[in-house]
């Protein structure tokens, strides 16, 4: 079993990332995520692997430092929260055409606009939609404990490597600023460069004599290149749907009804949960852990016994249109959320339920 | 057992490091700890909350709105959170500063004049450790040699030769805490 400590999120993603052989960190404070960067300047990880860590002038800035890194070969990554990672999705669009690995995490906070330093989880559609411009993907983790900030760090590399994609770590306020027990996964040693030039043929290492130059760029002018880009995206996007789906089912055996929701939401839901199933009420709780690809397949198997879904949310309702797609109206999705940084109680959760879905 | 309390009062009464000692407190006796402050801008300079579960299962949600023990120690948190204290669950309070007195007749309030007694001890900073220790008296769910342990962790090196007057002041607390009949 790897070192047992007693962290924040935030702080937990920052160990993680020394941890997983992370070569650069760019970043920029904001909150309710500063203490990633914050933990990792205090942690010194350039003595104890090498690691960069830099702070830069902006999240512009920062996001295009991650562009140029991740064209070597490199892991790299960045953090933000809500407007943050919106001045970063011109530079994530570009990373996602360039077929660039790396990892960001938003630690959300409510908006829109500068919103409120509270959490939030309106960043949904920002994630799995788009953000940038043009028809790309990003990977989408949802973590629901300390313990998850840091497993997924680890995780995130695996994939953006694999698929030669950006992955993000949505979290949000909540699991950002709360403490609990996290074990910490054993350290992975960084890259050298000879291991880059084996796994990622692809990457700017300096050309040999014998190879072409390898040339990162998200630009074809030509529009039947283009559309060999744009097909290969689709083609590799449909790989990632088909295999990298993770979802949690909490009391989904014999549901009769389902709560659907991710991170905070999740933990929160699971309360109303053992609450309800207290009273005889048969209900389920699937956590969405990725976000993109959405576990629809999963939702869809549930329906022969579940007769009712409340997807909750903290915000107006996003992630629900990727549940009723997954329903295709077979049964009836209610949506709850709150907003601008409140939070739902479990009671409350319950009440809803009972309301619009079991009909009391 | 699960027990789940909210700590509250003003920033720099060490409402938040009595909360991560008592989370490290539950780690040392194998427990699931979960630790979630205010970090709102209440915390530069009003208000500062915390809330702590500890409990012998996964825990489900961080955030709660009811709670087993409610630990107050300004006016503010009083009006704010007496209300949220489950029925039949437990209040303890400073007197300190207090100008309305928790009344809920469905609860059971204690006093520990912590402040008051810091001073006349001469140890202001360990304030939050009377408290806590008058916590424990009333609910004996850490034991005493656990929180010494989780002081070990949680404070830097450079302040370990503090703990005995922490520890001191955490046994002050048990003897001075007083159940109040409303």
């Amino acid at each position: 079993m790897g070192e047992l400590r007693l962290m924040k999120g935030n702080e937990a993603i920052g160990e993680a990332a020394i941890r997983a052989g992370v070569d650069a960190y760019f970043g920029y404070p904001i909150t309710p995520q500063s203490e990633v960067i914050e933990y990792l300047m205090a942690e010194k990880p350039h003595e104890r692997t090498g690691m960069v860590v830099l702070q830069a002038e902006s999240e512009v800035a920062s996001i295009n430092m991650v562009y140029g890194a991740a064209a070597t070969g490199k892991k790299v990554m960045t953090s933000s929260s809500s407007p943050g990672v919106s001045l970063m999705m011109e530079g994530v669009s570009y990373i996602a055409g360039a077929e660039l690995p790396c990892v960001l995490v938003n630690v959300v906070r409510g908006g829109p606009g500068l919103g409120t330093i509270q959490p939030s989880q309106a960043d949904y559609f920002q994630a799995t939609k788009g953000g940038g411009h043009g028809d790309y993907r990003m990977i989408v983790l949802a973590p629901a404990s300390v313990q998850e900030m840091s497993d997924f760090i680890k995780l995130a590399f695996e994939l953006a490597f694999r698929y030669r994609n950006p992955a993000m770590i949505l979290s949000d306020g909540v699991i950002g600023q709360m403490m609990e027990k996290v074990v910490l996964f054993d350290p992975i040693p960084r890259w050298t460069e000879e291991e880059i030039i084996k796994m990622s043929p692809w990457a700017t290492t300096g050309k040999p004599l014998n190879r072409e130059r390898n040339i990162i760029t998200s630009l074809d002018l030509q529009p039947h290149v283009q559309e060999q880009r744009n097909i290969r995206l689709q083609n590799k996007y449909a790989t990632i749907q088909e295999k990298e789906v993770r979802c949690e089912k909490i009391a989904c055996d014999d549901a009769e009804y389902l709560i659907v929701a991710y991170g905070s939401s999740a933990r929160i839901a699971q309360k109303a949960l053992d609450i309800a199933r207290a009273q005889g009420i048969r209900l389920g709780l699937l956590r969405a852990i990725t976000l993109w690809p959405f576990p629809t397949k999963q939702i869809r198997e549930l329906l022969g016994h579940v007769k009712g879904i409340l997807t909750v949310e903290l915000s107006s309702g996003q992630m629900v249109e990727d549940v009723r797609l997954a329903v295709e109206g077979r049964v009836n999705v209610e949506f709850y959320g709150r907003m601008g940084g409140m939070i739902y109680t479990p009671e409350e959760i319950l009440g809803v339920l009972k309301a619009k879905i079991i009909g009391e | 057992m699960t027990e789940e309390i909210i700590i509250a009062g003003f920033g720099g009464q060490g409402v938040l490091s009595m909360g991560k000692i008592l989370a490290y407190s539950g780690i040392m006796q194998d427990q699931e700890v979960s630790w979630m402050p205010s970090y709102g801008p209440e915390m530069r300079g009003g208000t500062a909350n915390v809330t702590v579960i500890l409990s012998d299962e996964r825990i489900s949600s961080p955030i709660l709105h009811f709670y087993d023990t409610a630990i107050i120690l300004n006016q503010q948190s009083m009006d704010k959170f007496e209300p949220s204290v489950k029925p039949g669950g437990v209040l303890i309070y400073d007197g300190n500063g207090i100008t309305r007195h928790p009344s809920r007749k469905d609860i059971h309030i204690y006093r520990v004049d912590a402040a008051d007694e810091a001073t006349r001890l001469g140890l202001s900073k360990i304030f939050n450790m009377i408290v806590l220790g008058g916590y424990m008296k009333v609910k004996p769910v850490v034991r005493l040699e656990n929180v010494i342990l989780g002081l070990k962790k949680s404070l830097p090196h450079r302040y370990h030769d503090l703990i005995p007057d922490n520890e001191k002041a955490i046994l002050r607390g048990m003897e001075i805490i007083e159940e109040v009949k409303v």
